[in-house]
């Protein structure tokens, strides 16, 4: 499903020609792979092939600021309801500040990689591998460091540099072979694990330079570690990256509609190399955090943070700037979910609560993002019928 | 059967049929009946109401009350439900014959019935014959194991007329059929049940079987193709399928249909047996008889060339020349799939050429290779006729569609402020009157007409040397129309060139001084000054006007 041909609209009438229209290239909130069922679908090209021209679909501007407003932050509102219903159900546990001070520490790792997702599902791409090289870095940090006495800074950069690399394969066999994302980064993902289990011997690598752990864990600012403070800076970065710069807009354009941008100049192919390479960096850069984090590196390290990094994306994206994949949606996501999770454990849930909340947010998160468009294109549907 | 009986109903017919969009007459009042084994033609222009009445075919559109269908001699309530056609015993086959080029003949031609029943284990062998058998009695020589995107492009619409014969004779075979299953029972035999479920037709037997919606078959399959898709036609008429040809071509039309039934306007212009109309007359049905002022007759355009497109080439295009001058609108049009369609995608590098020079002013850029990118910076803007798929991201906000191209120059430090971005594009939408004028609405919000006008501002705002621009008021209300003219031809005026590509005769009347007109990938004749008619653009893209060519 790569670009779609140039489909004549007057073709509609046809229940199968409407399908082949409706092509969705990439993810965007509100579609999810391999179903059509979100943005570019019938109803709108319908509307512009055959209906009537006229205004837009007007209603009380009140009610639709507050409700965008809504729409806004709900999300951060089920997340305060979250607190208040575990803080009233284990006040003396849940509500103390270290509580608090350990979640938001504990999950810079995630914050991170959630991070690298929505650079590259903005662009368009699906990034299975993100994981993957997240455990790579951290391995490589690891051994070269703890292993083989390479200072901690060198080992470092040939972390990312590594996280780099894997996004370049990415980039070549998507971009310039032409393969669609979701497959190539599940296969390079899966070989990128076969080659930690290799250089690691299946084995956890620990020792890793006191340095990093200092700087990555201990407490620094009102009981947070620096690892969170990290991941509040790159909140900062990507929110200014996607909303300030020009390169964010590009970024969505190319997600959004690859042959609008292209007609409007725009370098796709460079984009979506870019995007898969700076998601990999992130994804690498979480894996030095989650080093710094343990002190040590695990061949399975990733594995547990690639579902949740899904969810809290796509959760994200239903969330301050609805419809789009977003630095701070993303942010409360993680801490909705993390709440969610530290407050069930305290109740003493067993673990496998983890992989029920995480799989039901990641349905949850996509169902709300397509529930939220076609309430928009219904609207506009109904605006429109209206005036005939 | 019983056909002696009484006089056979026909397989579709049409009775005071309308549809209005708001204020727009789309059908007024329409008839139309198909007979079974009749090949029936509908013509008419863009605009003409065709699209619409398949559309309430389909199911897609209610027409409005008062409107009456015949199936086989029974009444259908209208609207119909959307796939309900199936259930009457219709099929569509469009321009796009929706074939999957990677599967085989056998796999495409029976993927209705490998869908409608899931579970059963597939015997190949036994599918591989009926396909064989189904091939051979329409005449079609294809290997079944073979993969459609290996065969000859003319092949594909004769595989999707035989699909949807396929698909008709199974249903209508399946359908619930009550008393009637297997014979015509009565004359007003229910839709569902009033078909004949017996093996193929025997001749004597005039009962129409179902009915076949050809929307554009021929377009793009070259006339070694037409011949052989009407040898097709005539194997599915003769198994007692009534046909409707839906064309704008008339030598089509001509060749293939008993009868015909044109439209105009919405309204039945005329309708009669094809052979005693006539090419004339049929012209005229189409045009119709008003007097349309073309524009002041052009003051010499004695202008030096600004642009100058030289052996441009490319998929539908065999190779075409063109010259604009400074401050002039030229005009492209010709029927469907005869290839002025093609051109602005060419020009621009959004489909690849594969030969050609364009040349803006002085510099001179290779057409093999160019890229939308290196139009851009050659000077040339684009608005493309599909506005939800290849020129705005609907989802997106007006200001940062139209902002899309200039970040750049929005951009201080390195911040692009959405507030400098709204206020751009806000100066934009007042100027080019977009309504409602508030920039960070979403573009999928906005009508049609205000749609198109948006697109022009971004495009405008590039200022380039030459806009090309595709079907520009294509669903677009008749005063936003103006609006959009007044925009073209101020920039025209600024001194820059205006290529557009448009089968709206209407429009290009009133607004080129001079018309290329295409058939077959080709320039064959050029009308310019006070030719440049309705009447004198349908003539030629029909090819019954005798006007000079020009190579």
């Amino acid at each position: 499903m790569r670009v779609s041909e140039p489909t004549r609209s007057r073709s509609m009438a046809d229940p199968g020609s409407r399908l082949a229209a409706e092509v969705v290239s990439g993810p965007s909130p509100g579609t999810s792979p391999g179903s059509a069922s979100g943005s570019t679908s019938g109803p709108v090209s319908g509307g512009a092939a055959g209906t009537p021209p006229g205004g837009h679909g007007a209603e009380p501007a009140g009610t639709a600021s507050v409700r965008r407003l809504f729409d806004r932050y709900a999300l951060l509102l089920v997340w305060v309801a979250t607190i208040a219903l575990f803080g009233a159900l284990e006040p003396g546990i849940f509500l103390r500040a270290a509580n608090f001070t350990s979640m938001f520490s504990s999950q810079a790792v995630l914050v991170v990689l959630t991070y690298s997702l929505v650079v590259s599902l903005t662009a368009g791409e699906y990034d299975l591998s993100a994981a993957p090289v997240l455990t790579l870095s951290a391995m490589v940090l690891a051994i070269l460091n703890a292993q083989l006495g390479v200072p901690i800074g060198l080992a470092i950069l040939a972390a990312l540099a590594a996280g780099v690399l894997a996004g370049v394969a990415n980039g070549i066999l998507v971009v310039w072979v032409g393969i669609d994302s979701i497959i190539v980064t599940l296969g390079t993902g899966t070989l990128i694990s076969g080659i930690v289990l290799w250089i690691s011997n299946s084995e956890m690598v620990s020792g890793i330079s006191q340095t990093l752990v200092n700087w990555v864990i201990v407490p620094r600012l009102w009981g947070l570690s620096f690892g969170f403070v990290y991941a509040l800076g790159l909140t900062v970065l990507l929110w200014y990256l996607l909303e300030y710069t020009p390169l964010g807009l590009k970024l969505l354009f190319v997600g959004r509609g690859r042959r609008v941008a292209r007609l409007a100049g725009l370098d796709v192919g460079r984009l979506r190399f870019g995007a898969l390479v700076g998601g990999a960096l992130l994804a690498a850069f979480a894996g030095v955090l989650y080093a710094g984090t343990s002190g040590a590196a695990d061949p399975n390290s990733g594995d547990s943070f690639m579902l949740p990094a899904f969810a809290a994306a796509f959760l994200g994206s239903t969330a301050v700037r609805p419809g789009r994949f977003n630095a701070w949606g993303s942010f409360t996501a993680v801490y909705f979910l993390v709440t969610g999770i530290t407050g069930l454990s305290l109740m003493g849930i067993q673990i496998f609560i983890q992989d029920l909340f995480y799989g039901a947010a990641l349905i949850i998160g996509v169902t709300l993002s397509v529930l939220v468009r076609r309430r928009e294109q219904r609207e506009r549907d109904v605006a429109e019928t209206n005036e005939d | 059967m019983n056909a002696a009986a009484a006089p056979v109903a026909p397989a579709l017919a049409l009775a005071h049929l309308s549809k209005r969009f708001g204020g727009t007459r789309a059908l007024h009042d329409v008839a139309l009946e198909v007979a079974g084994g009749e090949v029936h033609g509908l013509l008419g222009h863009n605009g003409s109401g065709k699209s619409t009445l398949i559309r309430i075919l389909a199911g897609y559109h209610a027409p409005e009350p008062g409107g009456e269908l015949w199936v086989r001699g029974a009444p259908v309530r209208l609207p119909l439900r959307p796939g309900q056609f199936r259930e009457l015993g219709m099929a569509f086959v469009h321009q796009d014959p929706a074939l999957l080029p990677a599967l085989t003949v056998t796999e495409n031609l029976r993927i209705g019935a490998f869908a409608t029943d899931s579970l059963r284990r597939i015997d190949w062998r036994a599918e591989a014959r009926a396909v064989a058998a189904l091939l051979a009695e329409f005449g079609i020589e294809a290997d079944p194991d073979e993969r459609v995107e290996r065969l000859r492009p003319w092949q594909r619409p004769l595989l999707a007329i035989v699909r949807a014969v396929d698909e008709v004779r199974r249903l209508t075979a399946r359908a619930p059929a009550g008393p009637a299953a297997g014979s015509v029972a009565g004359p007003a035999a229910s839709p569902a049940a009033g078909s004949v479920a017996g093996p193929v037709a025997d001749p004597a037997d005039a009962a129409p079987r179902g009915l076949l919606v050809l929307d554009e078959p021929t377009a793009g399959i070259g006339d070694a193709g037409v011949d052989r898709l009407f040898a097709v036609i005539r194997r599915v008429t003769a198994a007692g399928f009534g046909v409707l040809f839906v064309s704008h071509d008339l030598e089509e039309v001509l060749g293939i249909t008993d009868r015909v039934t044109v439209l105009r306007d919405g309204e039945v212009a005329g309708a009669g047996i094809t052979a005693d109309l006539g090419k004339e007359r049929l012209v005229e049905m189409i045009v119709g008889r008003r007097i349309v002022r073309g524009p002041p007759a052009a003051a010499a355009p004695a202008a030096p060339p600004l642009v100058a497109v030289d052996g441009l080439r490319g998929p539908g295009v065999p190779a075409v020349s063109f010259r604009i001058g400074a401050g002039e609108i030229l005009g492209l049009t010709g029927l469907i799939g005869s290839g002025f369609a093609e051109v602005g995608a060419l020009l621009v590098g959004a489909r690849p050429a594969t030969a050609g020079t364009l040349a803006i002013g002085p510099a001179r850029h290779g057409l093999a290779g160019f890229t939308p990118r290196r139009a851009i910076a050659a000077g040339l803007a684009y608005v493309p006729a599909e506005r939800l798929r290849a020129g705005c991201v609907g989802g997106m906000s007006v200001a940062e569609n139209i902002g899309l191209p200039v970040l750049g120059r929005l951009t201080r430090a390195g911040v692009l402020a959405p507030r400098a971005l709204l206020a751009h594009a806000g100066a934009l939408c007042r100027r080019f009157d977009v309504r409602p004028p508030d920039p960070a609405l979403s573009v999928e919000s906005l009508s049609g007409g205000n749609q198109q006008k948006a697109l022009m501002a971004k495009w405008l705002q590039m200022e380039p040397r030459l806009l090309v621009l595709e079907e520009p008021t294509q669903g677009v209300d008749v005063g936003a129309r103006e609006q959009i003219f007044a925009a073209v031809r101020d920039w025209a005026a600024a001194g820059a060139a205006v290529l557009v590509l448009s089968g709206d005769h209407e429009q290009l009347s009133l607004l080129c001084r001079r018309v290329l007109i295409f058939r077959h990938g080709r320039i064959v004749a050029e009308l310019a000054g006070a030719e440049v008619t309705e009447e004198r653009m349908a003539h030629a893209c029909f090819g019954t006007d005798p006007v000079a060519v020009d190579g």
